[in-house]
């Protein structure tokens, strides 16, 4: 008995590693702020008490959190699958894109029928530009991780040129002053197409909270679709075999689980995840498509995946830290009146991110020590 | 009792010899405790000088982490080491290679496109003027090593082109080589044809000779007998006997292993085949690289019939089984399952045809190590009812499923949430044996049932094949282990390069002509690639 305790004591390490890796990532920090001449505990202390210290600070939190758990579901649900889907970017603009068309395109639609058409459509343009690899991966066994990063060039170009054939008309301002509309983004979406925020809901619960809070009901659809992504893989047939694909495609082969299949379908439902970037950034923020509000969120999907360890409740509260320093940086920033950059943040999201995969690593060697003459 | 047990032995052996018995070796109280498990546990183990000492015990019974402390591989936590009756202290394997102690590992430690003796010297060439190897003392060398022990080995050849029991050659030589008088042996038969394991106990007992000590590992007890002078039983980190190989028998070592009483005479009852249920016509398949592995092979398997294929590993039989179970494509011929053909079929239908596979690859195919006892249970029919239904899987009917099969089968640890990657080889082939068998498969393909099992589980699974053949199934049985072949098949193929050689009957042949059709020696094909 004495034995199977041991194990778990493994087992739990092997899950709070991540927590062990913030928590190291935040002493590295605590050493850069030193560096710039700041005390860290009061940075740290500007830090949290800002960001989850008080319900805007949460709303705005969630508000940067949900695309992270989008496109930290991308990856992590592929890996289940045994895919490296690095293409979310891609996929993210692909679908986003088709959804603000569906919303500045068809817009005497009534919004019962026009929000559910322009989620439907973002989850689809993203499924799309993700079978690409994966109906590649599938047929001809071309490694996805090529062909994902490719997939993010042509996405990019591809927007950035739809961007300048649907670009806004200019503005009564612009006309009367006889300039030319020289912003590169799209008309509105229809206000049928906007998400609510989420302010409207706890009003009507009477539950004080700013009106200005840009946190929308995006962050539901993240939630549920965190939510439907477990689901799907524990506890469905499908789940069973994308997950067997994932740790053994030959037993899955063996077992009569189609391979190619299960990577097509893996590939289309994550990207799906992340075509839904846009239910946020576009139906419930800026209600136009425009490049500079999606950089990056794609990219940090993965570092998002890596710290929720795959795992949809992982990503979501991993998304959330992110969310957490991202909003607090800016804080931090603008109450120090610049002393400390944003640019620690990154280098804070950074070093959890190298140290998860150490400390990852670590463990691993531990357990596979201790496993090892059995 | 151990320490007694060895008193009296030693008193036995001086009486017999009339002369005190110089010991090699002596290790004393070694313990070696890891985390989930006591690996040796205050073990003694003693060798005489120019004595032939097999080791032996299940998977796990700590055999490999004694040996290894030996080697310096790991230190023990407590314990003495006495070699020529002097303490010594192991820290690394160098210090091991000092005193003399050699080791030839069951995976052989060669570098493929080198030369014999460039392998051999590796690591100590002689040198020319301190700046060139020296290669013409070393080819010298090397062939006085190998004919001093009977036989002649080319020092130019390359690894890559010699079979595995020449390579097993080189790896002896090459300790010999670093001046080794123990030779501590892991497994050596395991890799081996018959033949060679017949010439591997020749060079041994012509080592012996020469005065050298060797320690031999195995789990096959037939090789004990036929090999070695004392034999060390190891159970679960201990020494439960230490005997003179000629006051004993299998049946007594396997007893002491396991800890029970072992049959070991398969009972099989009268071969009596009914309609065929496998039929084979002029098959063929390409392997992996895109070459003929499987080259016009026609067979028939009837009811209640086991047929075995006896032959070297890697002459299609991994091929023929992934054609007959859809896992590879046929490139031409067909099969036939009673009257319908299922050539090329998808191995989900036929698995939906009742062919069960237990396959030679257990850990890349059979299981999912990151799946539960529970979750691997169900692997090929998850997607049917009961186990799925509606939208999800229904996690009553797996659970039950699993706990039903747990104690059918004695699984163990009997959890069903267990990870595979838990279990001991042993229960994991029994969660493959009890996947396949449930759902009364028409044909059940067993590819290597038994390798690296236990002798334990080893009778267990022969058992259930039996059970099988003996309830009218027709069973196809592909095993490197032509003890195993022999005991079990009512009709045996011999396969050779993609080609069945002859199909002969248990009882008018031995392992000898078995072994000579295996190697292709009676087709006047070359024997040069015995791989």
């Amino acid at each position: 008995m004495k034995s199977i305790k041991k194990f778990d004591y493994y087992t739990l390490l092997e899950k709070i590693t991540p927590l062990i890796a913030v928590v190291l990532a935040l002493l590295v920090g605590a050493i850069v702020i030193i560096l710039i001449g700041e005390n860290p505990i009061d940075v740290y202390k500007l830090l949290f008490s800002h960001a989850i210290g008080n319900r805007d600070g949460w709303g705005n939190v969630l508000f940067r959190a949900t695309p992270l758990i989008f496109t930290g579901l991308t990856v992590a649900f592929a890996f289940r699958c045994g895919l490296f889907n690095i293409g979310g970017e891609g996929q993210m603009y692909i679908g986003s894109f088709l959804a603000t068309w569906v919303g500045f395109t068809f817009t005497n639609l009534p919004a019962f029928i026009l929000i559910p058409l322009c989620i439907l459509s973002a989850a689809a343009g993203g499924a799309l530009w993700a079978a690409v690899p994966g109906i590649l991966k599938a047929k001809t066994g071309v490694h996805e991780v090529i062909v994902t990063i490719m997939m993010n060039w042509i996405a990019a170009s591809l927007t950035f040129f739809l961007v300048l054939k649907f670009k806004a008309p200019p503005t009564e301002e612009m006309i009367a002053a006889g300039v030319k509309q020289m912003i590169p983004h799209t008309s509105e979406i229809a206000e049928a197409a906007r998400l609510p925020r989420l302010y409207t809901i706890f009003k009507f619960l009477n539950i004080d909270f700013p009106a200005y809070n840009q946190v929308n009901m995006s962050f539901l659809i993240a939630v549920g679709v965190a939510i439907f992504a477990y689901y799907i893989l524990w506890k469905t047939n499908l789940g069973y075999e994308i997950r067997a694909v994932g740790y053994s495609p030959l037993a899955a082969e063996y077992g009569g689980i189609s391979v190619a299949k299960n990577i097509v379908l893996a590939m289309v439902i994550s990207g799906a995840f992340a075509g839904l970037v846009g239910t946020n950034e576009v139906m419930g923020y800026k209600y136009r498509w425009r490049p500079e509000i999606f950089t990056g969120l794609g990219f940090n999907g993965i570092a998002v995946a890596l710290l929720g360890k795959n795992h949809p409740l992982g990503v979501v509260l991993a998304a959330i830290l992110f969310g957490i320093l991202n909003y607090g940086g800016a804080i931090v920033n603008i109450f120090t009146a610049g002393r400390i950059p944003r640019e620690l943040i990154m280098i804070l999201q950074a070093v959890i991110v190298i140290f998860v995969v150490i400390s990852d690593e670590v463990v691993k060697r531990l357990i596979r020590q201790r496993r090892k003459i059995l | 009792m151990n320490t007694s047990n060895i008193l009296k032995l030693s008193v036995n052996y001086r009486r017999r010899t009339d002369q005190l018995p110089e010991i090699a070796l002596e290790m004393k109280d070694i313990t070696k405790r890891f985390p989930l498990v006591v690996a040796n546990d205050n073990v003694d183990f003693k060798v005489y000088k120019g004595e032939i000492h097999a080791l032996v015990g299940e998977n796990g019974a700590g055999k490999s982490t004694l040996m290894s402390i030996l080697y310096g591989l790991y230190q023990a936590d407590s314990g003495k080491i006495f070699v020529n009756g002097e303490k010594v202290n192991i820290a690394n394997p160098n210090v091991a290679i000092n005193l003399k102690i050699g080791m030839v590992h069951q995976h052989f430690m060669l570098v493929p496109p080198l030369t014999v003796t460039e392998n051999i010297i590796l690591g100590m060439e002689p040198k020319k003027n301190n700046i060139f190897i020296d290669m013409e003392n070393a080819t010298k060398r090397v062939e006085e090593l190998s004919e001093s022990m009977g036989f002649k080995i080319d020092p130019k050849a390359k690894i890559e082109s010699i079979s595995v029991g020449i390579q097993q050659r080189v790896e002896i030589i090459k300790v010999l080589y670093r001046g080794a008088e123990i030779l501590v042996m892991d497994e050596p038969t395991a890799v081996l044809t018959p033949q060679e394991v017949e010439e591997l106990f020749e060079i041994l007992k012509s080592l012996k000779k020469q005065g050298k000590t060797i320690i031999f590992i195995t789990h096959k007890l037939n090789e004990v007998k036929a090999l070695s002078d004392r034999v060390t039983v190891m159970r679960r980190g201990k020494v439960v006997g230490v005997k003179d190989t000629k006051d004993t028998n299998q049946e007594e070592i396997a007893s002491m292993m396991v800890g029970r009483k072992v049959i070991f005479d398969i009972e099989k009852k009268p071969h009596r085949p009914g309609k065929t249920t496998l039929k084979v016509e002029k098959l063929k398949a390409l392997n992996n690289k895109g070459l003929p592995a499987v080259k016009d092979i026609s067979f028939e398997i009837k009811e209640g019939e086991i047929l075995g294929f006896a032959g070297v590993e890697g002459n299609g039989q991994t091929e023929l089984v992934e054609v007959i179970t859809g896992l590879r494509p046929a490139s031409s011929g067909k099969i036939f399952l009673y009257d319908q053909d299922i050539t090329n079929y998808s191995p989900r239908s036929i698995r939906e045809d009742r062919i069960a596979h237990i396959p030679e690859d257990r850990r890349q195919r059979g299981i999912i190590s990151n799946y539960t006892v529970a979750e691997n249970l169900i692997l090929g029919s998850h997607y049917r009812s009961p186990f799925n239904k509606g939208l999800a899987l229904n996690f009553t009917a797996i659970n039950n499923h699993a706990n039903n099969l747990i104690k059918d089968f004695d699984i163990r640890p009997s959890d069903k949430d267990n990870f595979l990657k838990s279990l001991s080889g042993g229960n994991q082939q029994k969660v493959i044996v009890a996947r396949e068998l449930y759902g009364e498969p028409k044909l059940l393909i067993a590819a290597q049932p038994t390798r690296g099992l236990d002798v334990g589980s080893i009778e267990f699974v022969h058992q259930q094949i039996l059970n099988e053949r003996d309830k009218g199934k027709a069973i196809l049985l592909i095993s490197a282990d032509l003890e195993e072949i022999l005991s079990l098949s009512d009709r045996i193929a011999v396969i050779y390069e993609g080609e069945i050689v002859d199909i002969l009957d248990p009882k008018k042949t031995d392992e000898n002509e078995i072994g000579l059709l295996m190697t292709g020696s009676t087709t006047n094909k070359k024997l040069s690639k015995a791989r």
